[in-house]
């Protein structure tokens, strides 16, 4: 594909004249940053808010990809009638408006993000038996394992005890799938860490305020050490809240115990 | 071909299984069928699903593919026959994960619901009748989700076209009814007369008395 990029000089550049920039810090992947200046036809905005895993999967994805975007912040008690507008179904965030179009989910939106921007490191493997692991990791992530941790929080007495039990069941079949791998896609960043974002930051935090422990360093050496490394990543340091900050938001939101 | 060995592990009775079925015979892929018993789980299905022992499971030379509509995708991703399941359009694809994801997690919640027949029944089925009026306006100018074509949200929808009426008939409630929901009816009927489908799903009064007995046992 030819992309024109305006300069100031009002020359138009094919793509293949630009050499993109690879930058490698030790302990970090490499991204290719596509030099693109903002495009008409290119708009990204993304509907997000702060304390939003799923929203922060997004945000990250964006990030690697080099894609310029526009940051609208959402309250979650106080969405906004353009959130309402573009997602009317699920009322939620993240939503990406590309062009103008909405597109809602943020399992929809990586595998959107990945299909359309082809530059920088690949969310998905090419492989199709790959990609299938990739998505029936992260539907594990996301209908067992988080809402396990959930529960967790939300419950007292048995039906805390059943919550982590089954927690920790599933915390066990992420540490076997980590064998070998620094991460879930293998020597870089992929759809299944983006997807346990959660799990790097909201469960520690979530358990925390439970009281409950559960995620140590001798029944889980190598869970918690890709969560040392992937929210080391420079790009996940400085998209992810502050662990401090996402704490006493939490707290704040805290129903009484029954 | 021996490269292209495929085997399904399926239940006559899920819809997921025959959401599988549905799409490798719509790609005109050939595959050996087992007939798995829920209640007795055969110790191949345990190998290749251990995280959720469940079916379907697609074998694919020795490769096991999990959760249905995984393996939908991955059909399509491999078998690029004429008859895409997604579209092409990275845009429309986007789209069609968005409604297949929401036809299955809003259905298979509310299914849940009216087949315990939990507490606050009466605000489960209110939002399945939300949500089956959203489906309705999708269907505007359609005949199938996919468009002139069964894609993969209508094979999603699998749930909707046949086990949903069964249970909500099963429980008196009226809901799917022509009056309320004519595009989605007429989906319906359309779907369920497509020759593929007509030839794959269950017969549905075998299905309404396997899930009459579950219900009572």
């Amino acid at each position: 594909m030819n992309l024109k990029i305006h300069s100031t000089l009002t020359t138009t550049i094919t793509a293949s004249q630009i050499t993109p920039r690879v930058r490698k810090e030790k302990g970090q992947f490499s991204v290719k940053e596509p030099i693109f200046v903002t495009m008409g036809d290119q708009e990204v905005k993304l509907f997000a808010a702060w304390s939003s895993s799923f929203s922060k999967r997004v945000e990250i994805a964006l990030k690697m990809k080099g894609i310029n975007y526009k940051y609208v912040a959402e309250s979650l008690s106080n969405k906004s009638p353009e959130l309402l507008r573009y997602n009317p179904v699920h009322k939620k965030v993240p939503v990406v408006i590309h062009n103008g179009k909405p597109i809602c989910e943020s399992l929809v939106i990586l595998e959107y993000i990945d299909e359309i921007w082809k530059s920088g490191p690949s969310i998905l493997p090419e492989d199709p038996h790959a990609r299938a692991m990739a998505r029936f990791w992260v539907s594990f992530i996301d209908e067992k394992c988080s809402p396990a941790i959930k529960r967790i929080y939300r419950s007292q007495g048995e039906e805390r005890e059943k919550a982590v039990q089954d927690a920790t069941e599933h915390l066990e079949t992420l540490e076997n799938e980590l064998r070998g791998k620094k991460f879930f896609g293998g020597d870089e960043i992929g759809l299944v860490d983006l997807s346990a974002t959660f799990i790097a930051l909201w469960l520690g935090v979530l358990l925390e305020l439970a009281g409950v422990e559960l995620l140590t360093k001798e029944k889980f050496p190598r869970l918690c050490e890709w969560i040392d490394i992937y929210l080391n990543c420079s790009i996940v340091k400085e998209t992810l809240p502050a662990r401090e900050d996402l704490l006493d938001h939490l707290r704040s939101l805290r129903r009484p115990a029954k | 071909m021996g490269d292209q060995e495929v085997k399904l592990f399926g239940l006559w009775a899920s819809p997921y299984s025959k959401r599988v079925e549905i799409a490798l015979k719509i790609k005109g892929i050939k595959y050996e069928y087992f007939e798995e018993n829920l209640s007795n789980k055969s110790s191949e299905l345990l190998k290749y699903n251990p995280v959720h022992k469940k079916l379907p499971v697609l074998l694919h030379n020795g490769k096991p593919v999990c959760e249905s509509l995984v393996i939908l995708e991955y059909i399509d991703e491999t078998w690029k026959s004429e008859h895409s399941l997604l579209p092409e359009d990275p845009y429309a694809r986007a789209m069609a994960r968005f409604w297949a994801k929401c036809i299955e997690d809003k259905c298979t919640a509310a299914m849940r619901s009216i087949w315990r027949s939990s507490e606050g029944q009466d605000k489960v089925i209110e939002e399945l009748t939300v949500h089956l009026k959203t489906l309705e306006n999708e269907l505007k100018g359609k005949k199938f989700f996919g468009g002139d074509e069964i894609g993969l949200v209508d094979i999603t929808a699998n749930l909707m076209a046949l086990w949903l009426g069964v249970l909500l008939e099963l429980k008196g409630i009226e809901l799917l009814t022509k009056e309320k929901l004519p595009r989605l009816c007429e989906w319906i009927d359309d779907y369920l007369n497509h020759q593929i489908i007509k030839e794959t799903l269950p017969d549905r009064e075998n299905l309404r008395e396997y899930m009459s007995n579950l219900l009572k046992g």
